[in-house]
């Protein structure tokens, strides 16, 4: 950057700045982030560990008779095929990690998010802050989240889970701050009326009212969390990403097809699974 | 008109401002201008202005006005769903325009339970759910929510619909939920912001003659907002009549259609039915002479002609009545030397109550000329109705207010 008299603006040194941030956070607070680190680790493995402790036939079984109980036979003769294919292609334990990873991130994300939501469909002052927060969070290239996740957690599937909860957080809170934002205001008068409280308005009315959005927001989140998992087998997370990563470095096209379309086969079921919560129960008549 | 009832709610010196400088617009007031100027000059809307009133004990208070003339407002500044900017709102000795946000909640508990134009249902509640709410908020005990919201449905008559979603029941329906939900607190003042403006006229006749039953019998406090000039008429005990955010007429519905305080209300007022309005009582004359049921033919005929009456009603010892006779028939039982008036008695004559207004009578004289009884509650002759007296009523109250 410079001009005919020579002289420069230096570059903005923000990249530097950030490392010495990330540096002063990674000395400091090691042991809080070793931590959380060794906890989550012991999760992943508990459910891991029982899920892949059911036979291939029961856990099918399961899901599809899951699915046939809350969307239908469509989508139950679906799950048998789907993961069938799965079992078939040999691909089962890795699509069981991925699931895995994926089940924790977005409980984590959930917990963390839908309070944020209700804080910021409360309070308009927070609302201003977290709404920008939530814009670079979810336009920041996913890729960038994972390299300060390594000094903090280390190479492997906490780190993955640290990223994908960031990475798929935003959604679920934008969801249930609209959610809430979107009870009709006569019925708040109302609830006024009767002299509510603030948290009797909440619990009996906001969030009852709001929970096909939630849902709806929630599965968002898993759709997210999943394309991440995936992504961050570039940082040593297990699962499906891990045979998609493996293919590219070997060049093998047909191996990274097959866990592609395992990939595909996860996200549908988990996406038409959550959906049945999103759509608003209907009152029987 | 005079009132013995206790004073349940004195309003005194309330105004709202809209606006962030409601000082400036309330100094203007004071200093005499009127909304559209104190609009023009400060850019804040004062939604009502030095509104003063008493709500009595167990009365039916409408307060009207057409849309922008502050009734909504003044019925939120009641429970504070908006804040008034000045002045006080007094119930059992609580200013509740002072009162802090925990007395504020127990107030609205205790005192205030309204229903709401758009119904305001809870859509994820079911029917009981709904007639709970207020109960559940107020901490009440879950066997004490279930009876009393079952009570009131059953008030309402919604027997067997308890288990019913609001979408799935029709409008009078669910402002009848809406009604129950706030009887089933038991409080002290009813609040009904143009509850059944959203009505269809049908139902909302049936839910005004329901509405005034319950009101009847259960002689709760109401102030009832609504535009309609109709309905104000005939479910208000008293009517306080709004424009611009300022009392224009407080006084019972007779008064208001023949004394109109200004020409605002005159014009107002102009297009009513007074047949609608009027009872039986305002054209009702005094008895001039009954025959008793053990008087003779002779004797029934010599009082008609000493009155000058071609008719009599005939009564009991304790003044009900049996029936009236006809000069005719009573001749022709003194030429066939009858001894009693038993068989000429037409019991089928017409008896109507005080309360009733004229619109109904004209249909009961059709086909014959016999005068009406006024009756009370026990059957008892207070008055007599001819159709003269009916006519000669409605011609001098449209003058009145022409």
């Amino acid at each position: 950057m410079s001009d005919a008299t020579g002289f420069t603006i230096p570059k903005i040194e923000l990249g530097d700045w950030i490392e010495t941030g990330l540096d002063y956070l990674t000395t400091n607070y090691s042991s809080i982030t070793r931590g959380i680190s060794k906890f989550t680790e012991t999760g992943i493995d508990v459910l891991n560990d029982a899920l892949m402790w059911l036979p291939e036939w029961a856990l099918i079984a399961l899901v599809t008779l899951l699915c046939w109980r809350l969307a239908g036979t469509r989508l139950a003769i679906g799950s048998v095929l789907g993961l069938g294919l799965i079992w078939n292609l040999d691909l089962w334990d890795p699509m069981i990690e991925s699931l895995t990873l994926v089940v924790i991130a977005t409980l984590v994300a959930v917990v963390i998010a839908v309070p944020l939501g209700i804080l910021a469909a409360l309070s308009d002052r927070f609302y201003k802050v977290i709404m920008p927060v939530l814009d670079f969070m979810q336009t920041m290239p996913a890729f960038v989240y994972l390299i300060p996740a390594i000094p903090f957690f280390g190479i492997g599937s906490v780190s993955a889970i640290f990223a994908t909860v960031i990475f798929s957080m935003p959604p679920a809170i934008r969801f249930t701050t609209l959610g809430i934002r979107q009870v009709p205001n006569d019925l708040i008068e109302a609830a006024d009326a009767f002299g509510a409280t603030r948290s009797q308005k909440l619990f009996k009315l906001q969030l009852p009212l709001s929970l096909p959005t939630v849902m709806a927001g929630i599965n968002q989140t898993i759709m997210l969390a999943l394309s991440m998992v995936v992504i961050a087998a570039m940082i040593g997370a297990d699962g499906l990403g891990n045979e998609v990563w493996k293919a590219i470095q070997r060049l093998r096209p047909g191996d990274g097809f097959e866990a592609g379309i395992a990939v595909v086969i996860l996200a549908m079921l988990l996406d038409r699974l959550t959906q049945t919560f999103s759509k608003e129960k209907k009152p029987r008549s | 008109m005079t009132d013995t009832r206790d004073v349940k709610i004195r309003v005194r010196n309330l105004s709202k401002v809209f606006g962030n400088q409601p000082d400036k617009a309330l100094k203007l007031r004071d200093e005499g201008m009127k909304r559209p100027e104190i609009l023009e000059k400060t850019g804040q809307t004062l939604g009502l202005s030095n509104v003063d009133f008493d709500v009595m004990e167990g009365e039916l208070l409408v307060i009207m006005g057409l849309s922008g003339s502050g009734k909504s407002t003044l019925i939120r500044c009641l429970n504070r769903l908006i804040e008034p900017t000045e002045g006080e709102i007094l119930i059992d000795g609580d200013d509740v325009a002072k009162l802090d946000d925990k007395s504020l909640l127990r107030c609205r508990r205790k005192h205030f339970s309204m229903v709401f134009q758009n119904f305001a249902l809870f859509p994820h509640r079911t029917v009981q759910q709904n007639a709970e709410f207020g109960l559940e908020v107020r901490g009440e005990e879950k066997e004490v929510c279930y009876q009393r919201g079952r009570d009131a449905l059953k008030q309402v008559g919604l027997d067997g619909w308890e288990d019913a979603y609001p979408s799935q029941l029709s409008g009078g329906m669910q402002q009848r939920v809406g009604l129950a939900r706030a009887l089933a607190n038991d409080s002290t003042v009813l609040l009904m912001d143009e509850a059944f403006s959203a009505l269809d006229p049908l139902i909302r006749k049936d839910m005004q003659q329901e509405l005034l039953a319950l009101q009847h019998k259960m002689k709760k406090t109401t102030i009832f907002i609504t535009h309609d000039l109709d309905e104000a008429l005939s479910i208000g005990d008293r009517i306080i009549l709004l424009k611009d955010g300022e009392i224009v007429q407080i006084g019972s519905p007779e008064s208001i259609l023949t004394s109109p305080a200004n020409d605002y209300v005159a014009r107002f007022v102009e297009g009513v039915d007074m047949s609608r309005i009027l009872t039986a009582r305002s054209a009702m004359t005094d008895v001039r002479a009954t025959a008793r049921d053990d008087d003779g033919p002779r004797t029934a005929l010599r009082k008609m002609g000493d009155n000058g009456l071609d008719s009599l009603f005939v009564v009991r010892r304790d003044r009900t009545v049996l029936g009236i006779i006809t000069a005719e028939d009573t001749e022709r039982a003194v030429r066939e030397n009858l001894t009693d008036l038993s068989s000429i008695i037409h019991s089928d004559c017409c008896q109507v109550s005080p309360e009733e207004p004229l619109h109904n009578l004209f249909a009961m004289f059709a086909g014959h000329h016999h005068p009406l009884a006024v009756v009370d509650e026990q059957s008892r002759l207070l008055g007599v109705v001819i159709k003269g007296s009916v006519l000669a009523e409605l011609a001098e109250a449209g003058e009145a207010h022409a």
